[in-house]
């Protein structure tokens, strides 16, 4: 189909807009081959646990009934009847929502570690807003078995920080499947990375730039010009289109000859500026790595110098010295429990950042940037509440187990849909043998959209990489 | 000879009313430290009454109902002190030339910077001591033993060379075996023949084996102190212990992800592994098959385990990490023994790591179960002096407890007298 017929064909609804035009060009680039795999589990009556729902306090001998991969009750006592249903006694076993991770590199950055594997870093220009993370992600990355097993359901993939914007980041549900598309999470938002500080200014700057902070935020500003610049191009070119069209219903009054002009020429595309449209326009949520105070205080200038707003600060190591400025903007603040120091920006980090954030009414999230703390999330995070606790920071444990279920799932954008066991939402269950903030506890049960997708006691092999070697069958 | 150089810190600590960690679990019982010295440790202690021991006034804590008393913990593996910031090259000091793979005479603590902003918040965490381990090259350099307290490198560095490290990385390890060998067989000539080398009338030795680092790898041919060798795969691990074996030189693996293939062996050979409870498979093409429950596994073929954290900007986690090798089937006594007892022994710090009267009284004290995540420190004790839990973290958190711009805090001026 020559351009003119697909953008004449697009421009048959005379309701359409400048931006929903590229949207529907986004949305041909957004349809898959493979089917998302659908499970047709049995209804489910978890009972006499302790349910964890993040959505509120624990309820000490509850109940959570799923079907059709929703939950359809959550309560106190003894649990209803379902006719069909499979009865799980917990017997005093802990139930949570899925975990959710903001910032994963699963797939990107495949195990195992190899030359081969290094998907994660377009590190050949420092705007790269036309690459996606989906394009690099191995849906055969043991890592994300590992990660099942450690109760995570949802994750955000992300490009490395090595450039200013990185490309996009994709949404997925923690399933196998053959291709990546098939795990994005169902009606997630698009994400963008970006980065700003240290990283990209090292890996750019005997590459020709930026080499200074400075040189980061006046490239990044040039961008976001240059896709303002391609937003009008398009807006333009949509309101031609439309005039030259005739309606469905034509007016009554002609002018002229009555023959509508010929259709304009639309702009080439451009699948960077795409994508930074979508940020302009607020439909691709900012994911920004971002280490000290004042480089978030510069990002948020640039957001609001643009019109968009920043939808979650990672690493975001001295959150804790703005968290009065994150929590008023709902700025989400995803961090780690412990890690400090390995760079200059990241010298100021103190364990107390998560709980200050959140004590300050901000957005606290433990994410994990690593295919080994990705496995304990559940860990980082309660070592993150207890340092706050043993600080004076009293914040009620449901507080802290948000920091890995609702308030992840907002920064993506699918806490409508998941993060907290609430009637309706998806049946993102973990079952854990232990109360999940302690050292011992493991996942025994993890179910995604109410599917058994990992047992503990029998666990089975995803990726084909370990079919048939190593310690293959029976791990982790 | 160094700690000879060190002032033994001079006092009284006694902890009451705790259990008291004796390798096998946890007895209710006192302990006492005089000198930098354990003195006594159970119930009914002679001469304990109130806040003297044998009349001596000390410094008492009277420890809550359920808490714990163990050795200070041990990283085993550490960069505390000669890798700061990693990113930032004038920190970093643990590391060597790459075009000078073999430096056995490196000793890293000539590096270590005792007033390194890590060590409180480490010290706050529970871990009294650290091996400082050199990286890079095929042969890294010599480890040596810090505790965590002192203000100069003669107080703080214990024992500068407690092993030689080896690293199979590269191009190829069957050259970095071969390499490693002809070294060992090397050091065993230089050594017999001293005399005839310094008089130029001895062959030539190993390409980059300079005569002091053939001097450091006496003490390792002697079977004085250990060889380390960082090693992760199975076989790799195979061939490094028949490499020992027939050097005859004392061997500890580090790494030691697929350990757990030769557990029988490491064993029988009393080799101990530093492990990662932590790393997984496959991580990398030499961790295909690592496995949660590779300490638990060593630890009953009766492997000495000790644990470290695979990252230093996180060390403090280290206990947690010993968690997670319970988690994976270890027991808890063993766990405790590894950041402890089997870090001393390894290194031959056999005055460390155990709470025995005569012991170095490096004490800590825990509200609760050590490996456990809402457990916290009590009280730190280094030669049996109690150490300042506060740090740079503690500092930057009062310093942000109220943010620029936010209501002045109530005043909270004390009565002027009655």
């Amino acid at each position: 189909m020559s351009w003119l017929l697909l953008c004449a064909a697009l421009a048959a609804d005379p309701s359409e807009t400048a931006s929903s035009t590229l949207l529907t060009l986004e949305s041909r680039a957004l349809k898959g081959v493979e089917r998302t795999p659908v499970e047709d589990p049995p209804p489910i009556v978890l009972y006499n646990g302790t349910v964890m729902p993040a959505s509120g306090p624990a309820i000490a001998r509850g109940y959570v009934v799923v079907a059709d991969g929703r939950i359809q009750a959550v309560g106190e006592g003894d649990a209803p009847q379902r006719e069909g249903a499979v009865r799980i006694d917990l017997a005093g076993r802990f139930v949570t929502p899925g975990l959710i991770d903001t910032h994963s590199h699963l797939g990107v950055y495949p195990s195992p570690g190899g030359r081969a594997h290094g998907d994660g870093n377009e590190a050949t220009a420092p705007a790269t807003a036309g690459v996606w993370a989906e394009h690099s992600a191995f849906p055969q990355d043991p890592g994300f078995q590992r990660a099942i097993a450690g109760g995570i359901t949802a994750l955000q993939l992300l490009p490395g920080s090595a450039n200013l914007v990185g490309g996009r980041g994709v949404v997925v549900q923690n399933v196998p499947t053959r291709g990546s598309r098939a795990m994005r999470f169902p009606g997630a938002p698009e994400t963008i990375k970006l980065a700003c500080g240290e990283n990209p200014k090292r890996v750019y700057g005997e590459k020709g730039g930026p080499s200074t902070r400075m040189g980061n935020l006046y490239k990044l500003r040039q961008t976001l010009v240059a896709a303002e610049a391609y937003r009008r191009k398009w807006a333009e070119y949509d309101e031609k289109l439309a005039k030259s069209v005739a309606p469905a219903d034509p007016p009554k009054k002609k002018k002229g000859d009555g023959k509508p002009p010929e259709p304009p020429t639309p702009p080439d595309r451009d699948l960077a500026n795409e994508t930074l449209v979508g940020v302009l326009e607020g439909r691709i949520l900012p994911q920004i790595h971002c280490y000290r105070a004042d480089d978030m205080l510069s990002m948020l200038q640039v957001a609001d110098e643009f019109g968009f707003r920043v939808r979650s600060f990672h690493h975001a190591l001295e959150a804790y010295k703005i968290r009065d400025i994150l929590a008023e903007r709902e700025v989400s603040v995803s961090t780690w429990a412990d890690w400090w120091g390995f760079k200059l920006e990241a010298y100021d980090g103190i364990p107390h950042n998560a709980a200050l954030v959140a004590e300050a009414g901000g957005r606290a999230i433990v994410h994990s940037d690593s295919s080994v703390g990705i496995q304990r999330l559940n860990q980082e995070a309660g070592k993150a509440w207890h340092t706050g606790l043993d600080a004076g920071i009293e914040l009620p444990e449901d507080e802290a187990l948000r920091w890995i279920t609702l308030n992840p799932a907002w920064a993506l954008g699918i806490d409508d849909q998941t993060g907290s066991i609430e009637v309706g939402k998806r049946a993102d269950l973990v079952v854990w043998d232990a109360h999940p903030f302690s050292v011992y506890a493991s996942a025994g049960l993890v179910f995604v959209d109410g599917a058994l997708r990992y047992d503990k006691s029998r666990p089975e092999v995803w990726s084909d990489f370990e079919v048939g070697q190593g310690a293959g069958e029976g791990v982790p | 000879m160094w700690a000879l150089l060190s002032a033994a810190w001079a006092g009284c600590l006694v902890l009451s009313g705790g259990e008291v960690f004796d390798g096998k679990g946890f007895v209710k019982g006192d302990l006492v430290a005089v000198d930098g010295r354990i003195a006594a440790v159970g119930t009914g202690i002679a001469g304990l009454a109130g806040d003297t021991y044998q009349g001596r006034a000390c410094d008492h804590e009277k420890l809550p109902a359920g808490a714990l008393v163990t050795p200070g913990f041990v990283d085993a593996w550490a960069s505390i002190g000669v890798h700061e910031i990693g990113l930032e090259p004038a920190t970093v000091d643990d590391g060597g030339t790459p075009t000078d793979p073999i430096r056995a005479s490196l000793r890293v603590t000539d590096a270590y910077n005792p007033s390194s902003a890590y060590v409180p918040v480490w010290r706050a965490a529970g871990i009294t001591s650290a091996v400082i381990v050199p990286g890079g090259g095929r042969v890294s350099g010599q480890s040596g033993w810090v505790r965590l307290a002192g203000q100069t490198q003669s107080d703080a560095v214990i024992e500068p060379s407690v092993a030689v490290h080896a690293d199979l990385g590269g191009e190829s390890k069957a050259e970095a075996l071969q390499t490693l060998r002809e070294l060992l067989q090397d050091a065993r000539a230089y050594a017999a023949n001293k005399t005839a080398v310094d008089q130029n009338r001895f062959r030539s030795f190993v390409e980059g084996a300079s005569r002091h680092d053939l001097e450091a790898l006496g003490p390792v041919v002697k079977g004085e102190i250990p060889l380390v060798v960082m090693v992760d795969r199975a076989s790799d691990i195979e061939a490094v212990l028949r490499l020992a074996a027939d050097e005859k030189v004392k061997l500890v693996i580090s790494g030691g992800a697929e350990a757990w293939r030769h557990a029988e062996a490491l064993a029988t050979a009393g080799v101990p592994v530093v492990l990662s409870p932590t790393t997984y498979g496959p991580g990398s093409f030499d961790q295909i098959e690592a496995r949660p429950d590779n300490a638990a596994l060593l630890e009953k073929a009766g492997v000495t385990v000790l644990v470290h954290n695979d990252a230093n900007y996180n060390a403090p986690a280290l206990r947690f990490i010993a968690g997670n090798a319970v988690r994976g089937g270890m027991s808890k006594a063993g766990a405790i023994r590894a950041l402890t007892e089997g870090p001393a022994k390894a290194f031959g710090l056999d005055d460390h790591g155990t709470l025995a009267v005569g012991q170095v009284a490096d004490v800590v004290a825990w509200s609760g179960d050590p490996l456990e995540i809402g457990t916290r420190v009590l009280l730190v004790a280094i030669d049996g002096e109690r150490q300042s839990l506060d740090n740079r973290h503690q500092a930057l958190f009062r310093r942000y407890r109220t943010l620029p711009g936010s209501p002045t805090p109530a005043l909270d001026v004390a009565p002027l007298g009655k």
